[in-house]
């Protein structure tokens, strides 16, 4: 138990190129789940790293429980860490695995016995014990490397893409196990993944990265519904969030925007923007529909029908521009069909030239 | 039959008459050193040896000076096997983990140690090892014979060490071993095979080789050298026993070793 104080952590691979992480803060709080998320290269996996101890930072502090762990080697963290290749020890069975942390801290056999038999049954590894990893499935190694970290009570677990080498069904099934068992440990747990289905479901707040920076940290549907840039934005949630360009236009106090030929009231935040571009940004799932011309819509032309069971994908053009929208799947969509279109005006989200949201504040 | 079942059977041909090739001779080397002494004159040979007999094998072992060479063959092959490891192992590691200023370069020259012939180090060894006072011992010999090992043993460690995943001792690392607890407990255990299949390159190649342990041994020889410098004089039982004893420790340690070779630990990462 315990909580994490990042401070302006920067670490650097190479001398003269870019760091992976570049004086990153973050506070995690005790038991928290917290996510790290971002595309492959983004400094997720360094910055995990780090906590770990299995890199050194060029310079800021880590705390962990509010002891300074900078210049602490890994095994005086009171981490555990489950790797993405789950490393576990192939000449050790598996009560041998998860025993070898306890081994290490000379536990007495028996307690490591009642400790070992625990963690696995936790695990669903009880009959496996005596198995070697070459024995295993994928799944159950997967499973090895949990058990192998929780037994140790760590105060800090760390997990490095732990779901990414499973298929998918699995994948959908430990997502559920591992957030289940990580709740009822109540240990403070940092989450590293690019799967940004897997950061919704099982964060408690997500930390979103690119190029070694933290762009925003919040609950997941804040930052699913708030996203701080259009990066954010266009990288959580499926389909990503529409971005549609539009050019600010001031008149008598009154700010508008021009989309395919029906004004948009924008916010006041907008209005310095005037004369200027804006991006306007709206979810999928908030852009109402219809078959025929309705009052104060935008007319769009329908150009892919895509069916995902519950709901219809459309990717439809509104004038030069396109977006992709989610509607009831006995929607009469037909391709080349025009459609009338209204984005829910309380959803949408205004970004300047540089992709940072202006609008709504907060 | 079926064109992959024919294909099938000529390659087994082939390859059981090469093995034939190699082993018939070997056999009846074999067969007759374990017959009486006069049965080596016999022609032809008969298949199987006729009235078991340790007398050849026994005439050998007791022959003047070879129960001391066995000895010093022994000695010098544990020796170039052991320094070999302590230095190759190491250094194997260093090019499997680590990338340094000149490590290329490093691995090249490596190899390159095993293109100057022995013949052109002999006599400077020799006159070194006199002034060491190391001419004419078993650690001399074994020293040169550790020279000629290490290149390989380096080479198979370093590519043994590549194959042990930095994560497993990263790992080990998190669960409370330090940096050098990690190598003896994860990758030291799981690089032994390969480890061993080093050493026995080291002494194999230790236990058959002449000439570097004729130009430095006098009294001292090894076994393949006093085999070499007695051939002319010794009577032909000499010769069918000494090239028993010479394959037979070769060929135990491949058999206990072979299993290590082939299989190893199964990866288990991904």
């Amino acid at each position: 138990m315990a909580d994490i104080q990042i401070q302006q952590i920067r670490k650097t691979y190479a001398r003269g190129q870019e760091p992976a992480v570049r004086d990153v803060d973050l506070t995690v709080r005790d038991g928290e789940f917290m996510v790290l998320l971002g595309p492959s290269g983004c400094g997720k996996t360094t910055l995990l790293r780090l906590l770990a101890g299995l890199e050194r930072p060029d310079s800021g502090r880590i705390a962990i429980g509010g002891t300074d762990v900078t210049d602490l080697p890994p095994r005086k963290r009171q981490i555990a860490m489950v790797f993405q290749s789950y490393a576990i020890f192939p000449h050790m069975s598996v009560f041998q695995n998860i025993g070898f942390g306890l081994r290490m801290q000379h536990v007495s056999r028996s307690e490591i016995q009642q400790r070992v038999h625990h963690a696995a049954e936790l695990v669903q590894l009880g009959d496996f014990l005596q198995r070697y990893p070459s024995q295993l499935s994928g799944g159950q190694r997967q499973r090895v490397a949990v058990a192998r970290a929780i037994v140790m009570q760590p105060a800090v677990l760390l997990m490095d893409e732990p779901l990414s080498n499973l298929d998918a069904l699995l994948r959908l099934q430990f997502r559920a196990e591992l957030k289940k068992l990580v709740a009822e440990l109540n240990t403070t747990t940092i989450y590293v993944t690019h799967d940004q289905v897997e950061a919704l479901s099982l964060g408690d707040r997500i930390a979103v990265m690119r190029s070694g920076s933290i762009i925003q940290v919040g609950a997941p549907m804040d930052v699913y519904d708030m996203p701080a840039t259009t990066f954010v934005g266009g990288f959580i949630g499926m389909p990503p969030m529409n971005f549609l360009d539009a050019t600010v236009v001031s008149a008598n106090g009154h700010t508008t925007v021009d989309l395919g030929g029906q004004p948009l009231d924008a916010p006041d935040a907008v209005r310095d923007l005037a004369g200027g571009d804006v991006t306007v940004g709206i979810r999928a799932e908030s852009i109402d529909v219809w078959d025929q011309q309705e009052p104060s819509t935008m007319p769009a032309r329908i150009e892919v029908v895509e069916p995902l069971g519950a709901d219809l994908l459309l990717t439809v053009s509104v004038g030069r521009q396109q977006l992709k929208l989610l509607t009831r799947n006995d929607f009469p969509a037909r391709p080349n069909m025009p459609i009338s279109i209204r984005p829910q005006q309380d959803k949408l989200r205004w970004f300047d030239a540089a992709g940072e949201r202006v609008a709504p504040a907060g | 039959m079926s064109r992959h079942g024919l294909r099938l059977a000529l390659l087994y041909a082939a390859a059981l008459l090469i093995t034939l090739f190699l082993l018939i001779p070997v056999y009846f080397i074999f067969a007759a050193s374990i017959g009486p002494q006069n049965s080596v004159y016999d022609f032809p040979k008969p298949l199987v040896p006729q009235n078991l007999s340790f007398d050849t094998l026994s005439f050998f072992l007791h022959y003047q000076g070879v129960p001391e060479a066995f000895k010093m063959s022994v000695e010098v092959g544990i020796i170039a096997v052991a320094v070999s490891l302590i230095l190759g192992a190491p250094a194997g590691y260093a090019i499997a983990r680590y990338t340094f200023p000149g490590k290329n370069v490093l691995q090249l020259i490596v190899l390159a140690t095993r293109s100057f012939p022995v013949i052109i180090l002999s006599i400077p060894l020799a006159v070194t090892f006199l002034s060491w006072n190391l001419y004419d011992t078993a650690p001399g010999v074994g020293l040169v014979h550790t020279a000629m090992g290490l290149p390989v043993t380096i080479l198979i460690t370093a590519a043994v060490f590549y194959g042990v995943p930095v994560d497993l001792e990263e790992a080990a690392t998190t669960l409370g071993c330090t940096r050098i607890g990690a190598f003896f407990r994860i990758s030291l255990p799981m690089a032994l095979p390969g480890l061993a299949a080093a050493a026995l390159f080291t002494f194999v190649g230790s236990w058959n080789e002449v000439f570097a342990a004729s130009i430095l041994t006098l009294q001292n020889h090894t076994l393949p050298a006093l085999v070499l410098t007695s051939l002319n004089i010794a009577p032909l039982q000499f010769s069918f026993a000494a090239a028993v004893i010479l394959i037979v420790p070769s060929m135990v340690f491949i058999f206990f070793i072979r299993r290590y070779l082939v299989a190893g630990w199964g990866q288990v990462t991904k």
